[in-house]
């Protein structure tokens, strides 16, 4: 199943006569357009984001329109969320359902920035749950430990957080 | 419990398995870009306002490209700019056709609430086919309007078929405005050669020469028929300025 973009071509002159020329002009493009690949942008994320589309004030909807009408979503599953769900609950989103495409990842992958903050704060490893160039970046400007500046409030909903 | 109304097909990006929302199949079809489908190709002759030298009567290049396009399943002629009594710009035409496209596409359909939600089919492309001379003909003052061009690069598209390829990259290349809006000009080659112009074929026609094999045989037949090619005939409007380059020179006057 191919998903394609409908095209009319137009062809304006004096055809004065028209000629066979005129009539390959047609054939030429046709052939090109059906051998062209369209390149699209589209918002690629994970289950939660997706469910944040629901917290108040957190997007404009004018936004979300947007993204979803005239780019598209990319969506990975994530355990414990149901993006089917989050869908069918928001207008905006049912609308376009066409352009929201939801990836299965074949392997679970449950790592969590928000697990990797809190072990790298305990002091504990993150070695293969992050990329080893990663890791020596963070050690080496000090980031995420117990009393780094950037670990912010730990009170906020983990509705707000995304990982 | 999730419904299409028509074909919009959702397009696949990512390499992982992606299930498709709401079409019910079983089984997860192969990823694959976007591609064009180009489903109908119209071929629309100016209107004899246009005024230039050697143009015979719409009524008779109308009815020869119903006769080229005949057999064709795909391309067919609309016949709007050929009968307005006064000249129209080609975003007028390539407006009026996108209407139309519209209209054609809702005419007579339901759309059916399914779960409070409405599917609305998708509106075909209205995109202009060209050779290199159109293309380059945007750099002839007054000729186009400049708001004009933007606007169909912008807004439509543009198919330039042309064995120089070259120098339609060029020339995009050397315009702001197309630069800008390049990814909706398509500059394609036409490898096997095909230099049959109108001009080429009115000229072997004035000589006696044969047409055969250059316009299809029954065009070659019409215009036999009718005689419709002559020195006569490509004296018209002779000594007679172009509709465009009138109407935009008397409005920069203004």
């Amino acid at each position: 199943m191919k998903s394609q973009i409908p095209v009319v071509l137009l062809a304006c002159g004096s055809f004065n006569p028209i000629t066979n020329m005129h009539l390959r002009l047609f054939e030429v493009a046709r052939d090109h357009l059906h051998q062209t690949a369209v390149p699209e942008l589209k918002l690629l994320c994970g289950a939660d984001v997706l469910k944040t589309f629901q917290t108040p004030n957190l997007w404009k909807d004018a936004h979300i329109q947007e993204i979803v009408e005239k780019f598209g979503l990319v969506c990975v599953g994530r355990a414990g969320h149901d993006p089917k769900g989050y869908i069918s609950e928001s207008p905006i989103l049912r609308m376009h359902q066409h352009n929201i495409h939801l990836a299965k990842e074949p392997v679970q992958n449950e790592i969590s920035a928000t697990y990797i903050r809190r072990a790298l704060g305990q002091g504990q490893s993150v070695k293969y749950l992050i990329p080893d160039a990663v890791i020596t970046y963070i050690k080496d400007h000090g980031l995420y430990t117990k009393d780094s500046a950037w670990k912010g409030k730990s009170t906020q909903s983990a509705e707000a957080k995304t990982s | 419990m999730w419904r299409y109304l028509d074909s919009i097909e959702p397009c696949f990006v990512a390499q992982a398995g992606v299930q498709w929302l709401g079409l019910g199949s079983l089984q997860p079809p192969l990823p694959e870009f976007k591609r064009y489908t180009v489903v109908k190709g119209i071929i629309s002759p100016v209107g004899d306002a246009y005024k230039k030298k050697g143009l015979i009567p719409a009524y008779h290049r109308v009815i020869m490209a119903e006769l080229a396009t005949k057999n064709s399943k795909w391309v067919e002629v609309d016949t709007w700019e050929s009968l307005q009594k006064e000249w129209k710009e080609t975003l007028k035409v390539l407006r009026y056709l996108w209407c139309n496209q519209l209209c054609q596409r809702y005419r007579g359909r339901k759309i059916v609430p399914q779960s409070s939600v409405l599917f609305f089919p998708a509106v075909p492309k209205v995109k202009l086919l060209c050779g290199a001379d159109l293309l380059e003909s945007f750099a002839v003052p007054n000729l186009w309007k400049s708001e004009d061009i933007t606007q169909i690069v912008a807004n439509y598209g543009l198919i330039c078929v042309t064995r120089a390829g070259n120098d339609a990259q060029k020339f995009i290349y050397e315009s702001d405005v197309l630069w800008k809006h390049r990814s909706n000009i398509h500059v394609v080659n036409e490898w096997i050669t095909n230099d049959i112009s109108s001009t080429k074929i009115r000229r072997a026609l004035r000589r006696g020469q044969s047409i055969r094999y250059l316009v299809p045989d029954l065009v070659q037949e019409y215009i036999e028929k009718h005689n419709l090619y002559s020195s006569e005939s490509e004296d018209r409007n002779a000594g007679v300025i172009l509709a465009p380059l009138q109407r935009n020179t008397a409005e920069a006057k203004t």
